[in-house]
């Protein structure tokens, strides 16, 4: 009753809402001195805070890079840790200004849902984990599984689709948050567990009692981009987190990372000067600092930085870049040129 | 005449502050693009339900859905207020017995059960079913054909195909009927849970009838268990059912809980549906009618009962 509570609560917010004016969210955020961002609960290498309390992760880095482009300073967010249902409804409502919180960009969110999506953090689709005794080499031998899957998450409707496509049976045991969810798994409650890969490899490295028990089946039923989403009404705030994200991209393209960048300060090439704020007007278009994309690199980083410390070489997690890889390197990430 | 302009005034205070928020609410939710309306219990609901009482399948609507998913809140809780209502007037004699370890356990258990929340009381059952049981292959033989495993406890029962014995095939057993861990924690920890405040729902009640009632029954040469029985229960009953019926109702919504251990409740069912759909207003203005109007015909229920066994004067 608490929860259904709170999430009424969360809906009457929309009522008491005042209603938009150009450049609100953007205005109000200003103001503030700080961007409220909408995160996960504890998704290790996507949202999660670390052993000192600091927020990590890849969705976090995104409310860090808007914050330093915005502020000149990446510290200055709140983070709103959200569940899966949540989340909607606190940026609808204005509880938050930015939702990073591995959402998959889909057109009824884009559509009807009020949201616009700035852009793509991770492209990723939907897998199943399973424990190696079960001797399953693929997802088609589920016939008759049990699935435990998150509540309120596209996953959902991917595995009744998938199920149904296949006609194979299965019984789901829907639970509410990833933590409860991963050790209910773990029990062997169920005996296969569904979500995004990334979120697989997370859970699998941070919540399995022997990570090497468990293995990803082969087949991705699904296509799952994640990314940022404002709420509609500011187009503004919509440009300035659009292009904190590109700009992260761009840069990793440029060979630009938080360690090299002042050493292309007299960089003779018209975009690295552009994106340096070296050749002034873009960020004033924008409505922040001319610097605003080098004190993203300088603080946050490239996204291959962010990419490597949070989910790939560099984390537990170790996953590949795969999809994610740039787009001069065969994967799908690709900026819009800063110019 | 200055009390009637009083309430006129009230009234409509009322109505404007009501008028105000669903008009506020409509004109931000258009100004923000989202699309309102019921239109989407018509539309297929493409997800899985792990528990159904009746027919369902993912092509089926969103409305049929929820209809599922208040079958499932029904049961638990009718089930609960009985399983409750036992146990809870147990303890409660219990805790007037004269026999002091009983006294002492029963007092000890409801101190102990109530004072602690509900949602962690669930999460332990159902972390001790899930984490303590064996996995189905290893499942405990209790019977022939009934097994007790983290995936539940399977008995031969009418299915489909007739009365059918449950055998391992696959992942899990076939055949039979199956009680799962979800339910089982949730029905356990809702019966549990309010025993404790039926205990001392039954314990007010029967210290409420007069000493002298005990006195008179006992030296009319009645044993203690016919006084209980026939001079002070009959009594007792009449104060207990009104608060009784309030506990019935905390049950009720207390089922809502379902959702943090995975059984698939209204509420679990309307979560996964708005999420879907985005239509979180429409989606718990549904759910809360749907508790309203439960829980009107449950006090009505109640109210009945109690007028019935009221004394007449």
């Amino acid at each position: 009753m608490k929860r259904l509570i709170s999430a009424a609560v969360a809906a009457i917010l929309v009522f008491a809402a005042q209603s938009a004016h150009a450049g609100a969210t953007f205005d109000a955020v200003k103001a503030r001195g700080q961007v409220n961002c909408g995160v996960n609960t504890g998704l290790a290498g996507f949202s999660a805070p670390d052993e000192r309390g600091v927020w990590r992760g890849i969705d976090v880095d995104v409310c860090r890079a808007v914050a330093a482009a915005m502020f000149g300073d990446a510290t200055k967010v709140r983070y709103v840790p959200l569940t899966a249902q949540q989340r909607f409804t606190a940026l609808q409502s204005g509880e938050i200004d930015v939702l990073s919180r591995n959402t998959t960009w889909t057109s009824q969110r884009d559509i009807e849902l009020g949201l616009n999506f700035t852009g793509v953090t991770y492209y990723d689709g939907q897998g199943f984990l399973v424990a190696k005794k079960l001797n399953v080499k693929s997802a088609k031998e589920l016939n008759g599984a049990t699935v435990c899957v998150l509540a309120g998450t596209t996953t959902e409707l991917n595995l009744a689709d998938w199920f149904r496509a296949n006609n194979l049976q299965f019984r789901p045991v829907v639970i509410e948050k990833n933590e409860e969810l991963a050790q209910t798994f773990f029990a062997n409650r169920c005996d296969a567990i569904t979500s995004d890969a990334s979120q697989l490899a997370a859970i699998r490295a941070s919540s399995a009692p022997n990570p090497d028990d468990f293995m990803i089946l082969p087949e991705i039923i699904s296509k799952e981009p994640l990314g940022p989403a404002v709420r509609h009404g500011d187009d503004q705030w919509f440009d300035l987190v659009k292009w904190s994200l590109f700009a992260m991209i761009q840069a990793e393209e440029k060979g630009i990372t938080s360690k090299n960048i002042d050493s292309f300060k007299d960089s003779p090439d018209p975009e690295i000067k552009r994106i340096l704020g070296i050749t002034p007007g873009q960020g004033k278009a924008l409505g922040v600092d001319d610097r605003w994309a080098a004190n993203i690199i300088r603080q946050v980083g490239n996204y291959g930085e962010s990419f490597e410390r949070n989910v790939g070489k560099d984390s537990k997690l170790k996953l590949e870049r795969g999809l994610n890889a740039l787009w001069t390197n065969g994967g799908l990430m690709y900026a819009m040129p800063i110019r | 005449m200055r009390g009637a302009v009083y309430q006129a005034v009230a009234l409509l205070g009322v109505i404007a502050v009501g008028w105000f928020l669903v008009s506020n609410t409509l004109d931000n939710l258009s100004n923000r693009g989202i699309v309102t309306g019921f239109g989407f219990l018509e539309r297929p609901a493409s997800f899985a339900i792990g528990e159904v009482l009746a027919e369902y399948s993912p092509a089926d609507t969103f409305a049929r859905a929820l209809y599922i998913g208040l079958l499932n809140t029904l049961f638990v809780s009718a089930l609960g207020i009985v399983l409750a209502t036992l146990l809870g007037a147990t303890i409660g004699i219990a805790r007037l017995s004269p026999n002091w370890p009983v006294r002492v356990i029963a007092g000890g258990y409801v101190e102990m059960v109530r004072n602690v929340p509900l949602l962690l009381q669930l999460f332990l059952w159902y972390a001790l079913i899930t984490q303590g049981l064996p996995g189905p292959r290893e499942a405990i033989r209790l019977l022939p054909g009934v097994f007790l495993s983290n995936r539940g406890l399977v008995v031969p029962w009418f299915g489909p195909d007739g009365f059918t014995a449950p055998h391992l095939a696959g992942f899990n057993f076939q055949g039979g009927a199956a009680i799962s861990p979800e339910l089982a924690a949730l029905l356990f920890g809702l019966s549990v849970y309010t025993a404790a405040f039926i205990a001392e729902v039954v314990r007010g009640g029967i210290l409420a009838v007069p000493k002298g009632q005990t006195e008179a029954a006992l030296s009319l040469g009645l044993s203690r268990r016919q006084a209980l029985r026939f001079v002070i229960l009959p009594q007792a009953l009449r104060i207990i059912v009104p608060p009784l019926s309030s506990q019935y109702l905390n049950l009720l919504k207390n089922s809502s809980l379902a959702v943090a251990i995975g059984y698939p409740d209204l509420v679990s069912v309307a979560n996964t549906a708005i999420n879907i759909t985005g239509q979180a207003i429409e989606g718990f203005a549904i759910v809360m009618a749907v508790f309203v109007a439960i829980s009107l015909a449950l006090s009505a229920l109640m109210n009945w009962y109690n007028r019935r066994i009221a004394v007449t004067r």
